[in-house]
């Protein structure tokens, strides 16, 4: 890549820091340029927030038809699956896994609801009730 | 609480680890290391597709070697100890990092971006295998180098355990890492350095020990699946996939097709030490195949905008990365086949 076709775009990134990248002169010698990014990795980033969102609205609509428990919800909006909400609450996997029912989630103990609340920064009524404050 | 911080210089680089290793390096006494020789060096260049896996809901790509290999084998390379811990606790990872930086060590950290308060929320995904500095404390607040950001920032000690304790894959666990002391090195000992990290780099790429999924197989191995991603995903799913290799491709500061570029400009530097000028024919390559990847995902977002879509445009992504295995396979061979010995007829 030519110095001068270093991408401009102004992206997310771009409005905090710039990029390094490594371009060519016109000798062909390497040299740096700053970018502010780059449309195509800008999209594809979208892309992946509008999988997130396509995620989190699917879990919502489970919850309400009471086929998962609100936790499925939270953990998708907050872009984990049950290896990494096992890690922040200190649950085995296979219980998270079990806490997504709604049936066992009806009987959950006030200290394990405690627990998921805190990972996910919400009340534990808001965690019944899938309540969102968007702060 | 007590206040330290160490002179230091921030750098900044186009890659978090090349960054994290040139600044410790260069802090402890070694002039000569820039980012391409930092990567160079430790073999930074790679290619892996691990099929079955998932992460994030899309493929699991990676254009570079695992997190931390890059510091430890340039270190080791230069003949410099190394000093790397993990913790089960964090109390002990925050008065571990305190005494390091009492006794003067600048030290990188591996961190989770996730709760990163400095990134942009755009890019906060749960990826755990980012790099940055910790060079100071100041009244329980830490001063932090990043090398992907321009200039430095501070972090409160929670936020700093918070991503020094980051789960989900690659958990950091408190890692930290510098070099234990400073030192100088020759001219030779750089020459040295920089031909076992090309040997090894090439033997990551192109050996047969390495499997299909791996290396310039593992590039032809991805090209020839993208092919049949449309029949068996779906349009709209197989566009995730897509962007998600143009993420990983093009991680943050990577500027477009950036490994490979910057393995490009680690071959002109090298012939600094290494005079032998098929280094500069084979650095071309690379930024020929950098191109390449660049123009793979032009036509990748194509898809996943759904400004194209068809089984033909889909064909055109996956012989993109065929054409770029031959390229690289062609590179990494020229690379195997240089006479080592005789670049240097002075001695």
């Amino acid at each position: 890549m030519k110095k001068e076709d270093v991408p401009q775009d102004l992206g997310a990134l771009g409005k905090i820091t710039k990029e390094v990248c490594y371009a060519t002169d016109d000798s062909g010698k390497y040299t740096t340029q700053l970018s502010n990014g780059w449309d195509v990795k800008a999209t594809a980033l979208d892309t992946a927030w509008q999988n997130v969102e396509e995620r989190i609205a699917a879990a919502k609509q489970k919850v309400l038809a009471n086929e998962a428990s609100p936790i499925l919800f939270f953990m998708e909006k907050a872009l984990m699956d049950t290896e990494i909400l096992a890690g922040y609450t200190g649950f085995w996997q296979w219980q998270v896994k079990r806490h997504l029912k709604p049936d066992v989630f009806k009987n959950l103990s006030e200290k394990k609801l405690q627990k998921y609340a805190g990972v996910f920064n919400v009340s534990v009524t808001d965690l019944k009730t899938m309540t969102v404050n968007e702060a | 609480m007590s206040a330290t911080t160490l002179s230091f210089n921030h750098i900044q680089a186009a890659h978090c680890e090349n960054g994290v290793t040139v600044s410790l390096l260069k802090n402890s006494g070694i002039g000569q290391i820039t980012e391409p020789l930092a990567f160079g060096i430790g073999a930074g260049l790679f290619f892996v597709y691990i099929p079955l896996l998932k992460i994030n809901n899309g493929p699991v790509i990676a254009f570079r070697s695992m997190p931390g290999l890059i510091f430890n084998r340039t270190c080791k390379a230069l003949g410099i100890p190394v000093v790397r811990k993990k913790f089960r606790s964090k109390e002990t990872a925050e008065a571990f990092l305190n005494e390091c930086l009492e006794a003067g060590h600048p030290v990188g950290c591996q961190v989770g971006v996730y709760y990163l308060p400095y990134f942009p929320k755009e890019y906060r995904f749960h990826f755990n295998a980012h790099n940055l500095i910790v060079y100071g404390s100041n009244d329980g607040n830490y001063m932090v180098s990043d090398p992907v950001m321009e200039g430095t920032n501070v972090m409160t000690a929670y936020e700093l355990e918070r991503v020094r304790f980051a789960k989900g894959a690659l958990a950091p666990n408190g890692q930290l890492y510098y070099p234990k002391e400073t030192r100088t090195v020759t001219h030779e000992q750089m020459k040295k350095a920089i031909i076992s990290g090309i040997k090894r780099n090439v033997f990551n790429m192109i050996s047969p020990f390495m499997g299909p999924i791996a290396g310039v197989n593992g590039i032809r191995y991805t090209g020839n699946k993208i092919k049949q991603w449309r029949d068996k995903l779906g349009l709209k799913e197989a566009g995730s996939y897509l962007a998600q290799l143009v993420r990983m491709q093009e991680e943050i500061g990577t500027g477009g097709g950036g490994f490979r570029y910057i393995y490009g400009a680690f071959l002109q530097e090298a012939h600094a030490y290494v005079p032998n000028d098929e280094l500069l024919e084979i650095s071309n390559s690379f930024t020929a195949s950098g191109d390449l990847w660049r123009t793979a995902a032009v036509q990748a977002a194509g898809i996943y905008k759904g400004r194209i879509g068809s089984q033909e445009d889909f064909n055109t992504m996956g012989d993109y990365l065929l054409e770029i295995a031959e390229i690289e396979r062609k590179a990494f061979t020229a690379l195997k086949n240089i006479k080592w010995q005789q670049t240097n007829p002075s001695r």
